[in-house]
């Protein structure tokens, strides 16, 4: 895409609605003076991050990895070991946030790495079992990684003598700051010749390499830097939190950034991050008004079922139907990407008339015309 | 169409690493089996610098795995194939893609979801130099590669007639423009060797006979050395300096297109022995 020539002035036009909503959250803690409120908004900005990490290896390079949750914990560990007493350091803050997000970055490289030549559902199981294995990992060293207890004691940042404490405030804003930093470097990467090539290994991956395209390094790349995002999460997770243990890393998370991706729109950077802010609340926020009010109606209509309901509870059964409706209405996402209502339709109409196809085969199988 | 030393600028390879004995690719001995299926064997091929040849056979003589064991896609069985005096034998496709050997495909395989730019500029991905962290600083250089590589792919897509089509999704495109965007991508790797894997099919005569004006361009103007796969012998008769013609895997002939078109195993391979008696 061309650059906007008028310089900041076109930049700001180009990206007005999201500044707009930029300003909005800005001034939501201002508004909102329930400390709980502004936490769940701190740990949906958590899942925002995460989001526009895993769309990077979903959205943009096509590869389905189910096991992103591995790296979340990495990157928590990363910090919540160099600033604890568990290994009686105490690592700054700030430098450790930028650490926790390369180590990240390194090991997605490194579980990328056997998954190479794998495609599709085989990549799939193989991300998923890598998911299992790091919190299992960190479960099963306790001496050095605190086993099933964790590590407790994570010391919160400070800056310029300001402690953040347990207001979750400065740490809405310090994510709020890292995710629109992380937006600018994600779209520069989506523009450039990486993000380029990453949407041709997601086409055909033969035709890339047959264009000088290195298979091996750019999958890397999209695997290390996908990884790299969710280091910054796992930071600012657990000095927010202070605490860290292996079963904040199941495979719920996983499948819950998954789910964001899906939801906003697979590819779209400003589509995951409302995919992963509306389920987030959704979650927290939603379900537990909804529970309240169903037992309010039921109470007034002495209906006894709606005084029982937990939709808490009953989380993940309301997101599978979620996600049934979704596919069936809106396949594509909320906010899909223009490219990805594209292949939308056109495996629709391969569905709908194979015959139709005629003169333009343009969807070659991979290894076909081998 | 604009004038060609604009668009030598872009596709011209570099003239590094000359050709022993004028030959760019040499293949010798090259065979490629499947399990028990020989596929090609042992084929001796060769292309001149700044030629046009092609290689015809019929339908499973092998011509598209020759292909492909050119490109990289397949491992030759046994044999060695140098280009410009290097070893390839084995290298992986895009090494061979960087050295300067582009390649299209017989059923379209151009980035579908991605615009006609985009996928030219795919082709100009190994020459662009921007790391990531330069991206994500957005250095001044990385902005220049990007804004001189647009400009580049436009004058490319100027170049095979798509010049108006530059954000048209290729997917979106008529299907004889989807040709014509594969093959400039192709370019856009400024190789110094084109191999074409049926590029006339499903063409007119109309159509044929302009694509046989643009293969004499890709050599005229571009200096491009062009590998040609067609079944349209109209086609091959009218562009190529030397014809191979391959049948069941094996070399049954070559030699210039009145010595191939006289050649008897050549008829008979082609319409089988009674057409001879």
């Amino acid at each position: 895409m061309a650059r906007g020539g008028a310089g900041w002035l076109g930049w700001i036009l180009r990206y007005r609605y999201a500044l707009l909503i930029l300003l909005l959250f800005l001034a939501y803690p201002l508004f909102d003076h329930n400390a709980g409120h502004v936490n769940s908004a701190a740990d949906a900005a958590v899942f925002i991050l995460l989001a526009l990490g895993l769309n990077i290896v979903v959205g943009f390079a096509g590869l389905l990895d189910l096991g992103y949750a591995a790296f979340f914990a990495i990157g928590s560990y990363a910090y919540a070991l160099a600033a604890s007493p568990f290994y009686g350091l105490h690592l700054p803050f700030w430098p450790m946030l930028l650490v926790a997000a390369i180590i990240a970055g390194v090991f997605g490289a490194l579980l990328g790495a056997p998954t190479l030549r794998l495609r599709g559902d085989y990549l799939a199981i193989v991300t998923l079992g890598f998911g299992e294995i790091v919190p299992t990992v960190f479960l099963n060293l306790p001496k050095y990684t605190g086993g099933t207890n964790g590590i407790v004691g994570i010391y919160q940042p400070t800056l310029f003598g300001y402690q953040f404490g347990f207001n979750p405030r400065p740490y809405y804003y310090t994510l709020i700051l890292v995710i629109v930093l992380s937006v600018i470097a994600i779209l520069r990467l989506r523009d450039s010749r990486l993000g380029r090539a990453w949407l041709a290994i997601r086409e055909d991956e033969i035709a890339a390499a047959s264009m000088g395209i290195n298979l091996t390094t750019t999958k890397l790349l999209a695997f290390s830097f996908g990884a790299f995002f969710s280091g910054f999460a796992g930071a600012l997770y657990v000095a927010k939190l202070g605490i860290v243990s292996p079963d904040q890393f199941n495979f719920t998370v996983s499948f819950t950034v998954l789910a964001m991706v899906v939801l906003g729109g697979m590819g779209n950077v400003f589509g995951v991050i409302a995919g992963a802010a509306i389920l987030y609340e959704f979650q927290t926020l939603f379900l537990t008004d909804l529970t309240q009010w169903s037992h309010a109606i039921g109470e007034a209509t002495r209906i006894a079922l709606l005084t029982k309901l937990d939709f808490v509870n009953l989380k993940f059964l309301l997101y599978g139907l979620g996600l049934i409706l979704l596919m069936l209405l809106r396949p594509e996402g909320l906010f899909p990407a223009r490219r990805i209502t594209a292949i939308m339709k056109e495996h629709q109409h391969e569905a709908l008339a194979t015959v139709e196809i005629g003169e333009a085969p343009v969807a070659v199988p991979p290894g076909e015309d081998a | 169409m604009i004038e060609p030393d604009r668009i030598l600028e872009i596709v011209a390879a570099p003239d590094a690493g000359s050709a022993p004995g004028g030959l760019l690719l040499d293949a010798r001995e090259v065979t490629k089996a499947f399990g028990g299926l020989v596929a090609v064997n042992r084929v001796d091929f060769a292309v001149p610098e700044h030629s046009i040849v092609s290689l015809i056979g019929p339908n499973g003589a092998g011509k598209t795995t020759f292909f492909n064991v050119v490109a990289g896609l397949y491992h030759p069985t046994s044999g060695a194939i140098t280009f410009a005096g290097q070893d390839i034998t084995g290298r992986k496709p895009h090494e061979i893609a960087r050295l300067g050997i582009a390649r299209t495909f017989q059923n379209i395989r151009i980035f579908a979801n991605m615009t006609a730019l985009e996928n030219v500029l795919i082709g100009m991905h190994s020459r662009l130099t921007a790391d990531p962290v330069r991206i994500v600083m957005n250095t001044a250089g990385v902005v220049r590669e990007e804004r001189a590589a647009h400009d580049a792919a436009h004058r490319l897509l100027t170049f095979v007639g798509l010049g108006r089509r530059d954000h048209e999704l290729a997917k979106n495109l008529p299907y004889g423009d989807q040709r014509r965007l594969e093959i400039a991508r192709a370019l856009a790797l400024r190789p110094r060797l084109i191999l074409l894997d049926e590029p006339a099919a499903g063409m007119n005569p109309e159509e044929a006979r302009r694509l046989m004006e643009f293969i004499r361009r890709l050599r005229g103007e571009l200096r491009v050395s062009v590998l040609l796969i067609e079944h349209q012998m109209r086609v091959v008769m009218g562009v190529a300096d030397r014809v191979t013609v391959l049948d069941h895997g094996e070399k049954i002939a070559e030699g210039t297109p009145d010595e191939i078109r006289r050649d008897s195993r050549v008829i008979e391979a082609y319409l089988g022995k009674a057409a001879l008696s």
